[in-house]
């Protein structure tokens, strides 16, 4: 990979943090006091959506792996594991066993159904 | 006032943080190879975020630091540096792409074992950060 190259899939990697940040924000203020940590599912089903389809377009030879350097950059900004690994633990502390298994599984089987979902139809496109 | 998510100020320091985590992240990527197709390091990378911001978060409930300083350092390396740092898209990806390979165990065990590991780590965090940084003598 060239310096250039890596350089501009970082900048994009900050720009999907602001850009995470800022959806996190945006939602929580819409869903105050919801127990279910529904910004960063949303967050994390979204970005593995788009990171599928994008995964999808190159194996089809329709973006080049320098288009999905920065996407990758952009997607592995915006969304998180640390923050979903987190709240996970806040919900089996509060011994909210339901909403940590459908945090900590749910979102996980959907997010790699989602992922699968943008791959296969990025691939045959 | 505007919410802090809204804020010229919080969401450089996000930037900043973030655009460092995702370099480190990427760095590593690019030294250590896939093996057999299997993303060890984005894994080793986000059970080590996942550490991170247990430690982190239970370190700065703890601190003398003012309410202020205590958002910023959040901001910064939470939000920011833990978040680039560690990523799901790429979780659910490789996944997605080992179970479209037909390699159904392969993906089952590496995306569960991600959740189950990560958040094993982030009580670890939790733990070491409490224990560090509580008053000495003072059992919470």
């Amino acid at each position: 990979m060239t310096p250039g190259l890596f350089v501009m899939m970082v900048l994009a990697g900050g720009l999907g943090a602001c850009v995470r940040y800022v959806v996190d924000g945006a939602i929580k203020a819409r869903a105050k006091g919801a127990a279910f940590p529904w910004s960063t599912a949303i967050i994390n089903l979204t970005g593995s959506l788009v990171l599928g389809f994008l995964t999808g377009l190159v194996v089809g030879r329709l973006a080049s792996t320098d288009v999905s350097t920065v996407g990758t950059g952009f997607l592995g900004g915006y969304t998180t594991f640390s923050t979903a690994s987190y709240e996970l633990v806040q919900l089996v502390r509060d011994q909210r066993h339901g909403l940590a298994a459908a945090y900590g599984i749910g979102v996980l089987a959907g997010a790699v159904l989602l992922a699968l979902l943008g791959y296969v139809v990025g691939s045959d496109l | 006032m505007r919410p802090a998510y809204l804020r010229g100020a919080s969401i450089g320091l996000v930037l900043l943080g973030g655009a460092v985590g995702v370099a480190a992240r990427e760095g590593l990527v690019l030294a250590i190879p896939n093996r057999d197709g299997i993303p060890i390091v984005v894994q080793v990378v986000n059970v080590l975020g996942a550490f991170v911001l247990g430690y982190l978060y239970e370190a700065l409930t703890h601190t003398r630091f003012g309410s202020e300083s205590v958002s910023r350092i959040k901001l910064l390396v939470g939000t920011g540096f833990c978040g680039g740092l560690t990523t799901y898209s790429s979780l659910a990806t490789d996944t997605a792409v080992l179970l479209d390979d037909s390699r159904v165990g392969v993906a089952l065990a590496y995306a569960l074992s991600t959740v189950v590991v990560g958040g094993a780590a982030t009580v670890l965090g939790i733990v070491l950060g409490g224990r560090r940084h509580a008053p000495a003598g003072g059992s919470r």
